[in-house]
């Protein structure tokens, strides 16, 4: 029987009800008193000098406040990046100035020239228009491996190249992985693309700055899927405001994907503009301004070599990865073709060499960084097709070719610096296989190839590491955060709870699931619980949502802080009933002596602490509140097994999904429904980046895609109703819940198999071909067939 | 948005009459014209919507059989009452999604002309007449390239007249984000002859197939043009396609289009 409350039941998400009825709160629906709206004029060209602006007529226009540039924020901090890599040579990467607005030089286009402030955003608009903008067009670097050449355009004069970094991993395996190599009883190469993707969150940006002169707060209101890393980085980095006179609220946020963890110049501006100017200051983004001023995720490209022996047990594997940064240092940016994505290159296998190397390179385009996955896509999709190619080329079953190099034995050391706790992949697969009914395939081939279409069956694994991470592990990787989670756990006098995390929720069902482990650990109702996030003001410092931590480590925290709560809670009752604290048990919500019928309602015990009239004042303080800092002892390490069924039009070259299938193991699940939604969404983004989805630059560094006119998201007929398996859970061995954290797994997982069946029908119909690059779009495909 | 004057006449001669005024716009369903002014690309001086003329809504048919479709009836209107004209209310139930095809008007596709939507293949093949406050244009006077037709300055598509067809079908292949047709194919058997229209393919915008025209006007059925595409120059290429990929996409659709007709009722 299905729980009906709990660790395990589905309850339907209680923040639907508003978000579905139109009474959230996002940031949009905000209106300080006295608000003036700002307009960001943007570059229009990839890179210029600035030779001069003239704000004369454009300062005089009706309802024009104050027009700032560049030259407003000298002596004010730039946008800091989070994360120092160490290149091959034990030198830190080049890390260029980054600031606010434009100072001499526009960088791609989309970089802020300057900020209109107005009464209201048309005057504001109407008066960024009559800017006089004298700007020296520049040589465009687009092309990556064009960057690095000799005499290339430099995005930035004061760097020396723009190579960020050249990143070698693990550099000192590098010659037994050449060496393996050479003795190699046979190579796959291949080399391949990750489309570079815009994250289109369904809320763009917005941001509002206000300052209160008479107490000397600033406050943000801001899209952010962490707000306590906004205090810290634009207090600390920025503009100098300390933690206590700067509060940050990000509330109901529509949709993160990554592109809402990061530090964004609007942010700074809001705050710095509304103290400068005593008033507060609005800015909202344009769908339009989103595609040219979010951070863009993925646009890697890779070559990528499987050494095998006689008997196709992975030897070796080597990938060498050009990843851009674009025109600045986003937040988190440097941390994902390496950390991110270079550990996770031995997947689900016991291949025992690896040597990465990764070249980050500066590009006139807007920044890229952490999406849907963040590195972790990026090394599942190479990896997952190359073992493709690889089975092709040896005439044998990719499953089982996948399956005899599986890891068995947990834990697990790679040889690139992680361990994996646990794990079932022969479990996962075997799931797969069952939903996916293989067997079945032929029938179904020879009935679309009697309807002339090709019909193709792809299958993947994935490993991630999620729950991130260790503060001390990533501080010595080069992160400038730590990366814990905390949650305050307050008990009112009547027995309610109201739970404060630091992870922040933008679409994951929080206020849903997290009541869930609070309710199982007392055995109260979760109508008993309310989740509060995103307001500094309110909340212990906490690190925010992204790379699936939330439920591993903000819910570890949560569950820390409750232990303390019953702790205490059973001294009171031992009070209340005159018994050994030792034998005090918790029960479905009410404490009882071991062994006796005596007990006391969980109500009971949460009034004596706040009316401690009959209380043990001289051992414990009165109230019943506690809080927790959790810090994890290793990321975890969610895997699956994914199949993708496609058919091929050879007319047109369109693709259409049949069938998806998902088996993953997430360790623990608190809430199923919520864990399907969440695969649901991200094999939707998985199947839109695979087929649909390419933020594509000419050579002058235009975005082409830069609408929905020719950015194709996904829609709901572009992808099928989805098979979807957790029965296969290994419990994570280091955080109390077990869990593994679910966010990410779809995004990751689909994009090859996707490839893979597409692959797999063209070759059913005689085409000799091994790779088309993502997305597959019908013309591409019908490239392929056609030459 | 730039500032703008607004009327909303209920005659086609005080429509003609407001957009005398420079610079001003009339303004179908808006489905175009909004979002490029919300855009700041355009900056009309007074919109005039056709949508209050009762005269310029609805369908017919007109003593010579030809289904008679007011300027300004929306695509949702022609898809629910072009039954008469099947192939004609299939482009209409194609074009966008609901929310446009509430709000697109027939006239207003056709004056603007898009080298992507469906309306102009429609008109092409059919032989249709524009018919405007002025004058009567024939279709194969009226498309002239890509958003440029025979449309005078403040002329208005009053009617379209649409000869019927003995089979017909339209076939759009879709641009994957826009959803605009990547290529549209729409192929109209009449008792003298076939015309075959194709959209989205072309720089010329709109345009007629001749040599698939005569091929099929001799034996209408697809293995007529067995391995038939027009020749890539001039097509447009583009992030989703080249113009290798588009010609021979016409190629296909055609042959899907003959087949869909033979199938289908008119």
């Amino acid at each position: 029987m299905p729980k009906d409350s709990g660790i395990g039941a589905s309850p339907k998400r209680r923040e639907d009800v508003r978000f579905l009825s139109g009474t959230g709160n996002y940031t949009d629906d905000i209106q300080v008193t006295g608000q003036a709206y700002v307009h960001f004029l943007r570059s229009d060209v990839a890179h210029a000098k600035i030779n001069g602006l003239n704000l004369d007529a454009a300062s005089a226009m009706p309802g024009v406040v104050k027009i700032f540039t560049g030259a407003d924020f000298e002596g004010v901090g730039g946008i800091p990046c989070g994360w120092q890599v160490t290149d091959r040579h034990g030198e830190p990467m080049q890390e260029p100035a980054h600031p606010v607005l434009a100072q001499g030089k526009v960088r791609y286009v989309g970089d802020q020239i300057a900020a209109v402030v107005a009464e209201t955003l048309e005057q504001a608009r109407d008066a960024a228009e009559a800017i006089e903008v004298d700007l020296e067009e520049l040589p465009a670097v687009v092309d990556m491996k064009a960057a690095l050449a000799e005499g290339a355009t430099k995005v930035h004069d004061d760097l020396t190249s723009n190579l960020c970094y050249d990143w070698g991993f693990v550099e000192e395996n590098k010659p037994a992985v050449d060496a393996a190599f050479e003795a190699a009883a046979h190579v796959t190469t291949l080399e391949l693309r990750n489309n570079r993707l815009v994250a289109n969150p369904m809320e763009p940006r917005v941001a509002i700055g206000d300052f209160n002169r008479a107490t000397g707060e600033s406050t943000l209101y801001t899209t952010s899927q962490n707000p306590h890393v906004i205090r810290l980085l634009m207090g600390a980095f920025v503009l100098g405001i300390p933690e206590h006179k700067l509060r940050v609220v990000a509330p109901d946020v529509g949709g993160g994907f990554g592109t809402k963890i990061f530090h964004y110049a609007e942010e700074a501006f809001c705050t710095f503009a509304a103290k400068a100017l005593n008033r507060p200051v609005k800015w909202t983004s344009t769908r339009s301004e989103a595609f040219i001023s979010d951070a863009h995720g993925r646009d890697h490209v890779t070559k990528i070599e499987l050494a095998l022996d006689a008997d196709n047990n992975f030897t070796a594997l080597r990938t060498d990865t050009y990843a851009n940064m674009g025109a600045y240092l986003s937040t988190f940016a440097p941390s994902v073709p390496t950390w991110l994505h270079g550990t996770l290159m031995a997947g689900n296998y016991k291949t025992p060499l690896i040597y990465v190397n990764v070249k980050a390179v500066f590009t006139n385009t807007v920044p890229v960084d952490a999406y849907r996955g963040a590195g972790r896509p990026e090394a599942t999709y190479q990896l997952e097709r190359v073992i493709d190619k690889a089975a092709r080329e040896l005439g044998v079953d990719p499953i089982a070719l996948r399956r005899q190099n599986f890891i068995t034995e947990f834990p697990y050391a790679t040889p690139v610096a992680v361990e994996y706790d646990t794990g079932d992949y022969h479990g996962t697969m075997d799931a797969l296989e069952k939903m996916a009914d293989l067997s079945g395939f032929e029938a179904r081939r020879k009935e679309s190839e009697a309807r002339g279409k090709l019909r193709g069956f792809g299958v993947n694994c994935y490993i991630e590491a999620c729950g991130i991470a260790p503060s001390n592990l990533v501080g010595q990787l080069g992160a400038r955060a730590g990366l814990y989670e905390s949650a305050t756990v307050r008990v009112n006098a009547t027995g309610g709870i109201v739970v404060m995390t630091g992870s922040h929720s933008h679409g994951q069902g929080h206020e849903t699931s997290f009541p869930q482990v609070i309710a199982e650990m007392i055995g109260i109702d979760e109508s008993m619980v309310e989740i509060e996030h995103g307001d500094t003001a309110n909340t212990p410092m906490g690190m925010g949502t992204y790379g699936s931590r939330s439920i591993a480590v903000g819910g570890s925290a949560m569950v820390r802080a409750t232990e303390k709560i019953i702790a205490k809670a059973k001294k009171i009752a031992a009070h209340l009933m005159e018994a050994a604290e030792a034998d005090i048990e918790l029960k479905d919500g009410a404490f009882s002596v071991a062994g006796t019928d005596k007990s006391v309602a969980w109500g009971d015990v949460t009034l004596a602490a706040y009316v401690p009239h009959n209380y043990p004042l001289e051992d414990i303080e009165p109230g019943l509140e506690e809080t927790a800092f959790y810090d994890p002892a290793n990321f975890t390490y969610p895997s699956g097994a994914y199949a993708c069924e496609v058919e091929v039009d050879p007319d047109t070259g369109k693709v259409t999904i049949e069938a998806f299938n998902a088996a993953d193991d997430f360790g623990n699940i608190i809430n199923p429904m919520i864990v399907d939604g969440q695969v649901h969404g991200g094999i939707g983004q998985g199947i839109g980046q695979a087929l649909l989805e390419n933020a594509a630059y000419d050579e002058n560094g235009q975005l082409l895609s830069a609408s929905y006119m020719d950015y194709a998201m996904p829609r709901a007929s572009d992808v099928p109703f989805y098979g979807v398996d957790h029965s296969s859970q290994t419990p994570c061995t280091h955080n109390p819940l077990g869990v593994k954290g679910c966010g990410e797994a779809g995004a990751i997982g689909s994009p090859p198999a996707v490839v893979n069946a597409v692959v797999d029908a063209l070759r059913s119909g005689g085409h000799d071909i091994h790779h088309i690059d993502m997305p597959v779009s019908p013309s591409r495909v019908w490239q392929a067939m056609n030459g | 948005m730039y500032n703008f004057d607004f009327e909303k006449p209920s005659t086609i001669a005080d429509a003609v009459s407001a957009l005398g005024t420079e610079d001003a716009q009339a303004l179908g369903g808006g489905q175009t014209l909004l979002p490029t002014m919300k855009q700041r690309l355009a900056s009309p001086s007074k919109l005039v919507s056709l949508k209050g003329i009762a005269e310029m809504q609805g369908i017919c048919t007109g003593d010579d059989g030809a289904l008679c479709i007011g300027g300004a009836t929306t695509h949702a209107d022609v898809a629910a009452g072009a039954g008469a004209y099947a192939g004609l209310a299939g482009l209409a139930a194609g074009i966008g999604d609901p929310a446009v095809r509430a709000r697109g008007t027939i006239g207003g596709s056709l004056a603007n002309n898009d080298p992507a939507a469906c309306y102009p293949a429609g008109a092409l093949a059919s032989g249709a007449t524009i018919v405007t406050n002025a004058r009567e244009i024939a279709a194969d006077d009226y498309f002239q390239g890509m958003f440029t037709t025979a449309l005078d300055e403040g002329e208005i598509i009053t009617e379209v007249r649409f000869p019927v067809p003995e089979a017909s079908n339209y076939q759009k292949f879709e641009q994957p984000a826009s959803r605009f047709a990547l290529v549209g194919v729409f192929v109209a058997k009449f008792a003298d002859g076939v015309r075959v229209a194709v959209t989205g393919a072309s720089e010329d915008g709109v345009f007629r197939w001749s040599e698939a025209e005569a091929a099929l006007s001799g034996n209408f059925s697809a293995d007529a043009i067995v391995d038939m595409a027009p020749g890539a120059d001039g097509m447009i290429s583009d992030l989703h396609g080249t113009a290798a990929y588009r010609a021979h996409l016409v190629g296909v659709l055609t042959r899907r289009a003959v087949a869909a007709a033979l199938s289908l009722p008119t």
